[in-house]
């Protein structure tokens, strides 16, 4: 039985109580209405200015489809300005580097995830630091390393052979692989944990080869996993600017890198246009990779 | 110092801006044989004009890889650690002494260059590159103070005002000219090897750089333009690309009365280039009249051009401005930097690092 | 030998071969000649030379460590004004009923990083310039007289820094969060607890490893930044990063450069040492 004392305290705690959950609720949708704006607000700015009349990206003065006009016409093989010229020829770069280092970095990736969900060796601990490390690793660190190891090796090679390699795409394919591996290899691990082994002994029991057990029970089960990697891979690529910058060579000058340039410079809205085309395209991709892993977990 | 300063001053006042009418012209032709080959171009951003490598591309047939730098260091970095494959590169004149010095650059074959003769004959033979053996000039300008004219609106004249300004300041992440400046004010010598007075220069810009908001490598005029600072020390003809782009009186460029740096940017080819004779047929293609004399129109710096100059193709709004041609008077004032050596380089590059981390506090 | 291969092939190990020879190559080994070179001379134009010195180190401990606190302090902060932010948020997501709307605010947090970096870092040199939008807003309020000086300071920094990272500690959260199972707090509730305790003594808990995570994903990125510095902080923001940049210019200092890379490298790992063993103080308990 509570004293009156006792039952007003209480009862005062619990009004205390309700007012701090109230507090709480609002605060929790404060929160995301200032993270969304936080989010998006810069965002808004880039596409604004994209439509802008004038060329600077200072000030709005009016609106012009004229940037997208330019990229069009460019991708339409018309004649178009220098500076146009050489922004899409970044971008074209971008996507080539991007599509190479996530074809390769994927087949890598999966195949050390492979090896380490159903291999039985010792050891496995090492490995997984030695996946873990390039994700934390600072990038301005690996990116130096990158550079000097090719500079040491290049010139290790031109003293042998007298032959002298140059920074290029290869340079930059070989860094971009590098780093997508370990992202490669943890998605696809993560999926291979969620998939129930005994299907492959089944496979197996019913007189499956391990090549047949791999290509008719485990890729099709793993191969959500598979596309979110290198859909993450080929975003990080197409993104990367540090890593690029200090391992390329001539003309393979990627959006990346070209956009720092310009930055350092004059911002036309054209930037602005291609960012945005890059956004919807982005959008579009996900939306179909989504649409796939959803589809794959719905028939799990 | 006075040495190079006493040839610069032959060097330029002997650049009397006669405006012949214009010469017969023969439009620059490509020699045969390029068809189909490739050309890789290492130049400075916005340093071209839009038509300067498409027209080069259409003349002979070829196609050309360009690549932008934002700086001697990040050009020469590059170089040092093994050419990539560049043809061509642009560097200044005591970046070409040094590159020359290592073994970098590959000499001219002057027998390709026939528009030699178009240059302005003083400013050859410099003193970084005395018989033009690895490198011609492209053009050349002033580093000053670029300024917004509504917060000046009676001019800069003195590096002192500099300094004093209550408000946003931009300085060059040039770290030879910056010290070069503070020497000026010592009484040292701009390219000094001394490890005290390298110091002091130190020293000397750190007491003035409290209203510093960025030390800007060749950006410095976009930060103008944004508003984001009042001054930005720059080179000439970035200040004037922002004028010309605003099509309006807010931004002036003035040489201080103290002095300042003169720099000569130079075409030369990086050892190990893939394509020598290309790179060659490029320069002649620069050097001729009117295709050095659209470039000049469009990026605004000075041409070493003579033949432009004369034929009457370069605007004459440009050849008169004293922002891109300087007065004697102020040209007597103006210091080159030459190559220090590997040492003095190390404390340059020590004293600039400590500054930066002190500026910041 | 063939004895050998075979049992390896056995094991599954041959198949993880190749991915880890180009590890070994192009990670460990360009890591172990940083470390090298961290330690050679600076000769002409900055590149490295004998004889071995440990110069660079004094130098990075010694006048460095200025700009190398000042990157630990930002990071740090960074992380704390990551996690204020990103904990409610990722609650708000996963809390979200309705599958679509769920999906659908996650997808908007997700989205703005599929814009390059560099461009939506310039675009906060819009934002928060002197002439830029929110200056031109509240100017236009009248709230104050003159432009708030926010470009080229290290709240600028900040700002970026938790613009470019903050999904990092959304997503790890939101993790952690969908899998909770909401009952634990009807039991704190039955037991007594009010809203602060049941908080902090079953859903902060049990969410920790999400919010360790988010942390260290945060914090590792943000010491070594160096592009966002460069965009945001000018003079006044300058972090290891940019330092490190410089070091490998024209005459710049390789070695100096490596020195600093592994003793930022250690700091990571530092953090990354804290991390780990929070996380199985947190797994025993």
């Amino acid at each position: 039985m509570l004293t009156a004392d006792q039952q007003l305290i209480n009862e005062d705690a619990m009004s205390r109580n309700r007012m701090v959950r109230r507090l709480g609720v609002i605060g929790l949708w404060l929160n995301p209405v200032f993270s969304y704006f936080f989010l998006w607000a810069p965002i808004l700015v880039l596409v604004l200015f994209s439509f802008n009349q004038s060329r600077s990206v200072a000030s709005f003065t009016g609106f012009t489809l004229r940037w997208y006009g330019n990229i069009l016409n460019n991708v339409m093989g018309a004649e178009s300005a220098f500076s146009t010229e050489l922004m899409l020829n970044a971008f074209r770069n971008s996507l080539f580097v991007g599509t190479v280092a996530t074809a390769i970095s994927t087949v890598l990736g999966t195949m050390i995830a492979l090896s380490m969900a159903r291999g039985k060796y010792k050891g496995k601990r090492l490995l997984d630091a030695l996946l873990f490390f390039p994700v934390v690793i600072p990038e301005i660190t690996q990116a130096i390393s990158l550079a000097i190891f090719f500079k040491v090796v290049f010139d290790w090679l031109a003293l042998i052979s007298g032959e002298r390699i140059f920074p290029g795409f290869h340079t930059i394919i070989a860094a971009h692989v590098t780093f997508n591996i370990s992202f490669v290899a943890i998605v696809v691990r993560a999926r291979l944990a969620d998939m129930n082994p005994q299907l492959e002994e089944a496979a197996n029991d019913l007189g499956a080869n391990p090549w047949q057990t791999f290509w008719l029970v485990t890729f099709p089960l793993i191969l959500p996993g598979v596309i979110s990697g290198a859909l993450l891979a080929f975003t990080l690529s197409l993104d990367d600017f540090v890593i690029t910058f200090f391992t390329s060579g001539v003309g393979t000058t990627t959006l990346p890198v070209f956009v720092y340039g310009l930055l350092k410079l004059t911002v036309t809205p054209e930037v602005n246009a291609i960012s945005t085309i890059m956004m919807v395209l982005s959008t579009f991709f996900i939306g179909i990779s989504l649409t796939i892993q959803g589809r794959a977990v719905a028939r799990a | 110092m006075k040495k190079t300063g006493l040839l610069l001053v032959v060097m330029l006042l002997a650049l009397p801006l006669v405006y012949a009418d214009s010469h017969e012209y023969a439009a620059w032709t490509c020699p045969e044989g390029f068809e189909g080959q490739t050309l890789s171009i290492f130049n400075w951003s916005t340093y071209i004009a839009e038509d300067t490598v498409p027209n080069f591309e259409d003349a002979c047939g070829v196609s050309v890889n360009y690549d932008i730098y934002e700086s001697n260091e990040a050009m020469l970095a590059r170089i040092r650690q093994g050419n990539p494959g560049y043809d061509l590169i642009v560097p200044s004149g005591g970046t070409v002494q040094r590159m020359a010095e290592e073994g970098l650059l590959i000499p001219l074959d002057k027998d390709m260059i026939p528009n030699i003769p178009n240059l302005i004959p003083d400013l050859l033979n410099a003193p970084y590159d005395p018989d033009n053996t690895y490198s011609l000039p492209y053009q050349w300008g002033t580093v000053g103070v670029g300024y917004r004219t509504e917060v000046f609106p009676d001019g800069i004249t003195s590096w002192d005002q500099v300094w004093a300004h209550d408000g946003s300041v931009a300085w060059l992440d040039d770290r030879q000219t910056m010290f070069g400046i503070a020497h000026l004010f010592l009484g040292t010598d701009p390219n000094t090897t001394d490890g005290d007075e390298i110091v002091a220069a130190r020293d000397y810009l750190l007491e003035r750089g409290g209203n510093v908001v960025a030390v800007a490598a060749d950006d410095g005029q976009v930060l103008l333009e944004r508003g984001e600072v009042d001054i930005a020390i720059e080179y000439n003809g970035d200040i004037l690309q922002i004028s010309w782009d605003c099509e309006c009186d807010d931004y002036a460029y003035a040489i201080p009365d103290e002095g300042s740096n003169v720099w000569i940017d130079n075409l030369a080819i990086p050892v190990d280039a893939p394509n020598p004779e290309l790179a060659n047929v490029f320069i002649d293609y620069i050097l001729d009249a009117k295709v050095g004399a659209d470039l000049t129109n469009y990026i605004w710096y000075a041409s070493p051009n003579q033949a432009s100059i004369e034929s009457g193709f370069i605007d004459e709004e440009i050849l008169n401005d004293p922002a891109i041609f300087p007065t004697p008077e102020q040209v007597a004032n103006l210091f080159a930097i030459i190559d220090v050596g590997a040492e003095a380089e190390e404390l340059i590059n020590n004293a600039w690092d400590e500054m930066l981390i002190f500026l910041g506090q | 030998m063939t004895t050998w291969l075979a049992r390896k092939r056995e094991s599954g190990f041959l198949l993880a071969v190749p991915t880890i020879a180009w590890l070994l190559i192009l990670f460990v080994l360009p890591l172990v000649i940083v470390l090298i070179v961290s330690f050679m001379s600076r000769g002409r134009g900055g590149v490295a030379i004998m004889p071995f010195t440990i110069e660079h180190y004094q130098r990075t401990l010694g006048i460095f460590s200025i700009i190398l606190w000042r990157s630990i302090g930002l990071a740090a902060l960074t992380t704390l004004v990551c996690l204020v932010i990103g904990y409610p948020l990722a609650f708000f997501i996963s809390t979200r009923r309705n599958r679509l709307f769920q999906q659908v605010t996650l997808f908007l947090v997700i989205l703005p990083f599929w814009t390059n970096f560099l461009i939506r870092t310039y675009a906060w040199r819009i934002l928060l310039g002197d002439e830029g939008t929110i200056n031109g807003f509240l100017l236009s309020l009248g709230l104050i007289d003159d432009p708030l000086p926010m470009l080229n300071t290290q709240f600028a920094v900040l700002v970026g820094l938790v613009y470019g990272f903050l999904p990092f500690m959304v997503l790890p959260i939101y993790a952690s969060v969908e899998r909770f199972n909401f009952r634990y707090v009807d039991a704190a509730y039955d037991l007594g607890a009010n809203d602060l305790r049941a908080f902090l003594r079953v859903v902060l808990p049990l969410t920790l490893p999400g919010v360790l995570a988010g942390c260290a994903l945060v914090f590792i990125p943000s010491v070594g930044a160096f592009v966002t510095p460069d965009l945001l902080g000018g003079a006044k923001g300058l972090m290891i990063g940019n330092l490190i940049n410089n070091q490998f210019g024209g005459s710049g200092n390789m070695p100096l450069g490596s020195a600093l890379s592994i003793v930022m490298m250690a700091v990571v790992m530092l953090s990354l040492l804290v991390y780990l063993l929070a996380n199985r103080r947190d797994r025993g308990a």
